[in-house]
């Protein structure tokens, strides 16, 4: 590898690169800084794990994550702060146009979270993550050091489900491969495969994207700014405080098991297979995780082994008779190139770049995926709830869920547009009325029309539809966060008190 | 379009009252005491738009000094027929609601007729596109009534023989001519296209390719200095794509995402010299021409979310105005512009000041994503005042609803088309 391109494993927090399933045990502490001095001085010497490879695998990894509003706490100049992304300067919770963006209205709204909106949002979180039975050492450990600077506003515990989200199915199958070797050249060319493989400026702040571009970021003056930050790639003469760092997410999403298996079971007449059977429909999968797509004809960059359940894309189903359009996964992750597939050549190029190609048209109703995606690093909690438990015995009050995070260069065009149009809008590929089966709020539109629906297309009639579906999944806090390199949050904790305007 | 100028003084009073005219920021009461929009069946969308000369700074990094130019206030409509009848009608029954907005506007005196005053500040648009050109206000809502109405009938189980299909589409018709009949369902035939329009058509349809073929030996001959000319400017034209400020972004956030369509208006100043400005008015001849004869049928290149959208010479050419109504966020529109027509944006908007650098006029520009992101958000103005004459229909929608119309009205269908139609359901 050229030595120019090589990246700092050792700037870069851990779950950048892992996701630390050996880890079975986590918990992530949402803190309040109280004594500026006392939270710098943790911040400075907290062990943060990066991104190295470590053999065996230590029992313990610690990350640390702030928001816009604890990096003013800790005492970050204002022009410091409002260089990093809008998104993530806004936040989450405290903005009215924001929430309508993201589908929290309604039952969803942040004036009814737990934490993440008005004086509830978090300065700090601390996310731990410990090797089976470790972790209530590890976080009594983390909580008596942090009491000093830190006053806990939360600690949202996890579960290990094994990999099943509380509904029941497989989860985190689909993630993007981070080009880590930087093998492709960072420079903006069309697309016409889909692939896997994903530029690390996708997730990472100071290398190049998809676009071959850097997005913004706070480039401070070298001489002000100490040697302590690494050097901008696209202006080497400036200390780069975004490098290495990545836009974290993170929503608590409460899931309504009983609710789900209640209402499938109800439309599937209480058969056990129609049950199954609509219930992948709604997710794209089956509970195994095996995709309603037969997979791998085509081999995909960076797509794995088919065994892996990744390997395969909807050319093959763009009528969504194997896979309804609108199935959660395939909103989530359409899988499609920058063109709508055609014949090869020049022409067929032209055309379809033009819109001369009428049935390329029809099928160019969803973005480009490789700019709008994620990389998941979630957990559940609360009590796993199986089938037969959802669908005889009374909710315990207790409902479990997924406290879901991803990361990512670029809040808008990658959470929010994913939330925003793929998951919480009511128009995708051509299927009107509907929004994600399993995320969705069902809000009627502007002109009282229902969107509580979910198409199941085939071939030999109108496509099976279900109505009325109730909103399974309730947002109860979030925040948007910042992830930084490990110089990064030793140069924050330790950043010019009050910097000279 | 009516443009006028704002009158020194009444900026505010004029913004207030814009403002009394909505339902939800940025969102017209159809029913609004002003103007009335929803009473005007052949009006698909309108906006109010106050546009001020901020950005004209920008022209200093060309060492020009920028000339102070007036406040306007525009009133653009997008309408079925005959704009001059539109204005005659909306002059007719909302006279004095536009008095008054019109009021706040310099040379409109107490007592001037509402007609003659909009008639004389009334401008052509440069370029114009128009998702569906014939599709009617009317025909969107009877054909989603018909979508509706078949939508809620249809049996929704699999055929037993392709012959099914047949008789399902059989029964659905019969029961919406039961329908038509009981006044339920209105199917209007479109009306003929006025002769004048056809032949105007006719004439813009030929008459512009003979001035481009009488001009082609001349641009033959000076096309290697064109070409080293804009090599140059493309590479020493300044780009401006500062961050917008957060309270003017909040502004225009505020506005958005509600309904399916958005709105969006934005203004910036011609790069100075004549040769961007020659190259702009012929650009925009040309998109005039490619949307009056082939973007026609539901897409613009590859873009299908744009319902209207406009280009206007302002100040002397000097600056222009481009308005558009979306379906969708406005970060999917930007997706869109960048990912499916970066090379047609960059084609025009590179002529205006600050635009990010481009390449031979179609690479590069707004393919620079951040900076593009930044230009465009930063050029954007908040439209005070918008109207859509139906609310929560996007157009894929309509696209479908014709389609099941068209279905609806053919006399005889194969067994595989019936099917086609009946899955369209």
């Amino acid at each position: 590898m050229n030595a120019a391109l090589a990246v700092d494993l050792d700037d870069i927090q851990g779950l950048v690169r892992f996701g630390y399933k050996h880890h079975t045990e986590a918990s992530f502490l949402l803190l309040r800084i109280r004594d500026r001095d006392a939270a710098r001085r943790w911040l400075a010497s907290v062990p943060v794990s990066s991104a190295l490879t470590i053999e065996p695998l230590p029992e313990f990894a610690i990350q640390i994550a702030l928001t816009a509003e604890g990096m003013r706490a800790l005492g970050a100049d204002d022009a410091v702060v409002d260089a990093f992304a809008a998104e993530f300067v806004v936040g989450m919770g405290n903005d009215a146009n924001r929430a309508r963006r993201l589908g929290d209205v309604g039952a969803n709204d942040p004036s009814r979270w737990q934490w993440g909106a008005g004086e509830r949002v978090p300065h700090v979180a601390v996310l731990l993550y410990a090797m089976p039975g470790r972790l209530a050492v590890l976080q009594q450990a983390i909580e008596s050091q942090c009491e000093a600077g830190f006053e806990r506003m939360a600690c949202l515990a996890t579960s290990d489900l094994d990999g099943i989200e509380p509904f029941g199915f497989t989860d985190g199958i689909s993630q993007p491969l981070l080009d880590w070797e930087r093998r492709r050249a960072a420079r903006d060319t069309e697309r016409t495969e889909y692939s896997n493989l994903s530029c690390l400026g996708e997730y990472l702040l100071g290398y190049p994207n998809e676009y071959g571009g850097y997005t913004d970021r706070p480039l401070l003056d070298r001489a002000a700014a100490g040697p302590l930050l690494p050097n901008a790639e696209d202006d080497p003469g400036r200390a780069d405080l975004g490098r290495n760092g990545s836009y974290l997410v993170l929503r608590q999403l409460r899931q309504d098991v009983h609710g789900f298996w209640q209402f499938v079971d109800g439309q599937a007449g209480g058969d056990a297979e129609r049950r199954e059977r609509l219930a992948s429909a709604m997710v794209g999968r089956k509970r195994d995780g095996t995709p309603l797509i037969v997979p791998a004809i085509e081999t995909i960059e960076g797509g794995g082994d088919p065994k892996e359940r990744n390997a395969f894309t909807y050319r093959t189903d763009r009528e969504g008779l194997s896979c309804p359009l609108g199935a959660h996964i395939r909103r989530s992750n359409p899988r499609n190139a920058d063109l709508p597939p055609g014949p090869g050549g020049l022409i067929s190029w032209a055309k379809r770049t033009l819109g001369f190609d009428a049935d390329a048209l029809d099928h160019d109703l969803v973005a480009s995926t490789r700019f709008h995606r994620l990389l998941r690093r979630g957990r559940e909690y609360g009590p796993g709830v199986s089938i037969e438990q959802a669908l005889g015995e009374a909710p315990s009050g207790n409902d479990p869920g997924l406290h879901f995070i991803c990361l990512g260069a670029n809040i808008a065009r990658q959470f929010e547009f994913v939330q925003n149009a793929w998951a919480m809008g009511v128009r995708f590929d051509g299927v009107a009325n509907e929004s994600d089966p399993l995320l969705g709020i069902r809000s009627p539109g502007i002109d009282g029309v229902p969107t509580d629906g979910f198409s199941l297309p085939r071939a030999d009639g109108p496509d099976e539809r279900i109505a009325a579906l109730p909103q399974f999944v309730t947002v109860v806090g979030g925040a948007y966060f910042f992830l930084p390199g490990v110089r990064a949050l030793r140069w924050l904790a330790g950043m010019p008190r009050e910097a000279p305007p | 379009m009516v443009v006028a100028p704002v009158a020194a003084g009444k900026e505010p009073a004029l913004r207030a009252l814009l403002a009394s005219m909505n339902s939800a920021p940025g969102l017209a009461d159809p029913r609004n005491a002003l103007v009335p929009f929803g009473a005007f069946e052949r009006l698909h969308f309108a906006r109010l738009v106050v546009l001020d000369d901020a950005l004209q700074v920008d022209l200093e990094v060309y060492g020009v000094e920028p000339a102070r130019l007036p406040t306007w206030l525009v009133f653009i409509g997008d309408c079925d027929g005959d704009a001059g009848d539109a204005l005659a009608d909306l002059a007719g029954r909302a006279g004095a609601g536009l008095a008054r907005i019109f009021s706040h506007c310099e040379g409109f005196a107490e007592g001037s007729d509402v007609l003659a005053w909009m008639r004389a500040r009334d401008r052509r648009a440069a370029a114009s596109f128009v998702n569906w050109v014939g599709r009617s206000v009317r025909q969107v809502r009877e054909e989603s009534a018909l979508q509706r109405a078949l939508s809620a009938r249809v049996p929704r189980q699999a055929l037993a023989t392709p012959a099914d299909a047949q008789r399902v589409r059989a029964e659905l018709v019969d029961h919406v001519a039961g329908e038509v009949r009981a006044g339920r369902l209105a199917l209007t035939p479109p009306e003929p296209t006025p002769l004048g329009w056809q032949l105007r058509r006719l004439v813009h349809l030929v008459a512009v390719p003979l001035v481009g073929l009488a001009a082609l030996p001349f641009l033959i001959v000076l096309a290697p200095l064109l070409v080293w000319q804009l090599r140059t400017l493309e590479k020493s034209d300044p780009e401006v794509c500062p961050r917008p400020r957060a309270a003017d972004l909040e502004a225009l956030l505020e506005l958005e995402d509600r309904d399916t369509t958005n709105q969006y208006t934005a203004l910036g100043a011609v790069k100075p010299g004549r040769f961007r400005r020659w190259l702009l008015i012929v650009l925009l001849a040309f998109t005039e021409y490619a949307c009056r004869h082939v973007y026609t049928r539901g897409f613009l290149a590859r873009v299908q979310t744009i319902h209207f959208a406009h280009w206007f010479f302002f100040d002397d050419k000097t600056r222009v105005v481009f308005v558009s109504n979306y379906d969708g966020s406005h970060q999917g529109y930007m997706d869109d512009f960048i990912n499916k027509v970066g090379w047609g944006l960059n084609v025009l908007f590179s002529n205006g000041v600050g635009w990010p650098r481009t390449r031979w006029l179609v690479f590069g520009g707004s393919r620079i994503e951040q900076s593009f992101k930044y230009f465009q958000r930063r050029h954007q103005v908040p439209t005070q005042v918008w109207y859509k004459a139906y609310p929560g229909l996007a157009l894929v929608e309509m696209k479908r609803n014709h389609r099941i119309r068209e279905g609806l009205e053919r006399r005889a269908m194969s067994d595989a088309e019936a099917l086609a139609w009946l899955r369209l359901l």
